[in-house]
Order: C-alpha cells, then structure tokens, then sequence
C-alpha cells in the first residue's frame, strides 16, 4: 500500500514536471520573439567582466542599451579602445577617435614611520568606518588611511599591499572600472593616464609649514617642481602640486629636485 | 461579505510585507524609485493572482484526489516558476511595452516567498477557487501598498540628511519597521468592527 503511494507520488510530480516543461517547451518555440542579433555580437566584443563601470548593471544590459541605441559607444573603461572599435563595427558607426585608458592611483605615500597618527584604531577593518571616526587616524585627513576597502572592491585584484605596506594599484592588472575612487573616503584614489611617467604622490591641500609637521613625505607646495622643470606640466594649487598629463615636457628634474621626494615615477609594482 | 474580508485582511490586516513580513528582497531591492516600485507592485500583483489560482486548480484536481496533499511544497514551486516562464513569454510576444514595465521584475519574483506563502496559506484557508484569486490579488494589492508608501519615503528620505552609519539599506529597514509598528493598528478585531 506504501510502495503504491509512494508510486502514485512519483508519477504525478513526475508527470506534472513532464508536462509543463514540455509546455515551456513548447510555449519558447510558438512564442519566441526575434531577438536583435547586433546584441549577441556586441555582448562577444564586450570583456564580460560585468564591473558596472558603463552605469549599466552588467555588460548584457550595457549591449542590449547599445543595440537600442540608448547609450554611448565608449562608456566601456575595461574594453578601452578595442571594445569601442568593436562596438563601431557592429553599429556600423564610423569610429576614428582614440580612447585614453585610465587608471586610478593611490597619491599617498604615508604610512607609519612618515605620518603623524592622531590615535590607535581598533574598529573592522574599513576605510569608510575609520573615516566615519574623526576623519581617520592620521593627523592628515586627506591620505590613504591604509585599510582594504579598495583592495577587496576591486573585481581585477590589481590593488594591495606594496613591500612598504603601502596601498598601490598595478596599473597593467587595472582594468579601469573605477570602484575603488568610488569606495575611497578620502579622495586619495584619483585617475591618472596610463602613460603617466610621473606621479605626486599627497593629496594634502593643507598649507606647506603644516604638512611638514604631521608627514616626512607630503607636498609642501615649495614650487620647486615648478621651476625645475618649466615644461613639466607642475601646477601648485591649493598647496598641493598637481601634473596636467596634457603637456608632454621633462618631468625628471622637477621630481628629482622635490624636497621631500613626494614626486614618485609610476613603475612601481606591488609585491606579489 | 467574505470577498470583502478577504480582501482587507490580506491588504492591511496581514499584509505581506509588514506584518507576515514575507518577500522584504523585493522590497528593499526596488523601492529606491517610485516607478520601479510601482513595476514590481503591479508584476506581483499579477504573478499573486495567477500563482493562487494555478495552484487551487493542481491542488483540488491532481493532489487531493490521489491524497498526496504533502507534496504541496514541492509542486507549488514547479507550477509557479513554470506560470511565471510562461506568462513572461506571452507578454513578451502579445505586448512589448508591458514586458518593458513588467519584464525585468517577473523573473525576480519566479522563486519569491510571497508569492509561494499566498498559495499555501490559500490552500490551509480552504478557500475556493475565487477566493483564492481574490486572496491572492488583494495580498498583491497588499505588497503594492507597502512598497509604493516605502520608496516615496525613501525618494525623500535621499534629500535629507541622514547620520553616515544610516544611510542607504539600515535607514531603510528603520522605515520599513516603523511602518511596520504603524499597520499593526490594523487586526482582527477592527475587520470585526467593519464587518458586524
């Protein structure tokens, strides 16, 4: 009596399945809608690594707004130029600019031994949560606060840990999507161009005499980067020194030539 | 009169949301704008009603006659992400600016909570087949209320100024257990007074 229940209970869960998969199944052919096939072809072009850095939720919707003609054909940052010659050929768009890949990098180099500490965090390890307290635990508010909300948002693993513990972004693994300037409290994660050959590495736009007490590397706007090298690009504003990447000028002497060596060539790679 | 009870019960009384507290993923996940709420209320609506009836008609024809009433889980789920397959294919085929309103949310609510507590608490209510329907539009009428009320507060809540720690998902849930607290002004004993 058992062995026919348990009988009776297979055939109708069985039986029902059966029946309404083949129904879907059937129901996809009579009902299916001709999809857009440029969508198929841009989702192969796209890198498929769903970052959002487009603003749209993965790389399918991000092709299926192209296809729809919603949407710009660069928006991609980790495709970069191939992406975009890609997309142009599919929509039959007449592409000739050049995209400039980007990526973020961390413009400080205090760590403990440089920087002036205001108190010992104990709190989770969270840039966010330790920005939330007095705006971390450095004198200066404007510098990496060293936690790992960066390293563990980024969906390459292109940040960590350099051999002086400090943050560093490995510009050939950084695919350009941005989460980490957007997860970053202090700012400190700002774009340079790939190409950069040199990079100032403090964020601070406190005033010269200030930075000097609290950090042994910040800019202390001295302006000699400035007139070292006349072509360079270095613009002091704020107390901080900035490079506009526009200007192709000797850099060299003027980083050479920074009293506290914040000027840093960016070869740099974190440790492995 | 039942019609009418059904219908207050499971839009205030017990109310999915905010006081049997079933299907809150949709609720938090889209109630940041008003028109996306507004999507998902009515595609919940829609799945409530088809997803309570279905499950009457499989129920009362195949699983009582052949007593395998314990098997209810276990089909309802078969038969409710087949429905909701099925109707996201015709609305696709019949109506391309529905599926546009509708489309991204129904696949969302395939395997939700709700949607599978209206069609078991229909069937522990022997309710009939057009109480069922009833039951479950009205429990959708229900989530539709509740997420439309939440993300007009949460539309607002975007411009104020909330403490850092607060803001986003935690000030959310905050608002959705006040809201809470606020329907449970509404029990049994006022359907009693409302309906003699």
């Amino acid at each position: 009596m058992v062995l026919v229940r348990i009988l009776y209970a297979f055939i109708a869960v069985a039986g029902l399945g059966m029946l309404l998969g083949a129904g879907l199944a059937f129901a996809s052919r009579f009902l299916s809608v001709r999809k857009d096939e440029r969508i198929a072809a841009l989702e192969a072009v796209l890198p498929g690594l769903n970052c959002g850095a487009c603003g749209y939720a993965g790389c399918a919707s991000y092709a299926a707004a192209i296809a729809g003609e919603e949407a710009s054909l660069t928006l991609c940052a980790p495709g970069g130029e191939d992406a975009a010659k890609g997309i142009s050929e599919i929509m039959e768009v007449e592409f000739n600019g050049t995209i400039e890949k980007k990526v973020p990098q961390v413009h400080c180099r205090g760590g403990q031994g440089r920087s002036e500490y205001e108190f010992d965090y104990f709190g989770i390890k969270d840039c966010n949560a330790l920005y939330a307290l007095l705006g971390g635990n450095k004198v200066c508010k404007f510098g990496c606060l060293g936690l790992d909300s960066c390293i563990q948002v980024c969906p390459a693993g292109a940040i960590d840990y350099d051999s002086e513990s400090l943050i560093w972004v490995d510009k050939e693994v950084c695919i350009g999507c941005g989460k980490c300037v957007e997860v970053c409290p202090t700012g400190v994660m700002r774009w340079i161009p790939y190409s950069a050959d040199y990079i100032v590495v403090c964020n601070s736009t406190d005033k010269g005499a200030r930075v000097r007490k609290y950090c042994s590397v910040g800019c202390i706007a001295c302006k000699i980067c400035e007139k070292k090298s006349p072509e360079g690009g270095y613009k002091v504003e704020d107390f901080l020194s900035k490079i506009d990447y526009n200007t192709e000028g000797e850099r060299k002497s003027g980083a050479e030539a920074c009293p506290t060596k914040c000027i840093v060539r960016n070869d740099r790679h974190p440790k492995k | 009169m039942t019609y009418i009870g059904i219908i207050i019960t499971f839009v205030f009384i017990s109310n999915f949301i905010l006081t049997q507290f079933l299907g809150l993923c949709p609720f938090i996940g889209v109630s940041r704008k008003m028109d996306s709420a507004v999507g998902m209320g009515f595609a919940v609506i829609f799945v409530m009603s088809m997803a309570a009836l279905a499950t009457w008609v499989i129920y009362h024809l195949i699983l009582v006659p052949l007593s395998l009433e314990f098997l209810q889980t276990m089909t309802f789920i078969l038969i409710i992400a087949t429905l909701v397959q099925f109707v996201e294919m015709v609305i696709q085929k019949i109506s391309p600016p529905l599926y546009k309103a509708l489309g991204i949310y129904l696949p969302l609510i395939t395997t939700n909570c709700a949607v599978m507590g209206i069609a078991l608490i229909a069937v522990r209510s022997n309710y009939s087949a057009l109480e069922s329907f009833i039951a479950g539009f009205s429990a959708g009428v229900g989530f539709l209320l509740a997420i439309l009320v939440m993300s007009s507060i949460r539309e607002k809540l975007d411009t104020e100024w909330v403490p850092k720690p607060f803001r986003g998902i935690p000030i959310a849930f905050i608002t959705a257990g006040l809201m809470a607290l606020a329907f449970m002004a509404f029990d049994k004993a006022l359907l009693k007074n409302l309906l003699g």
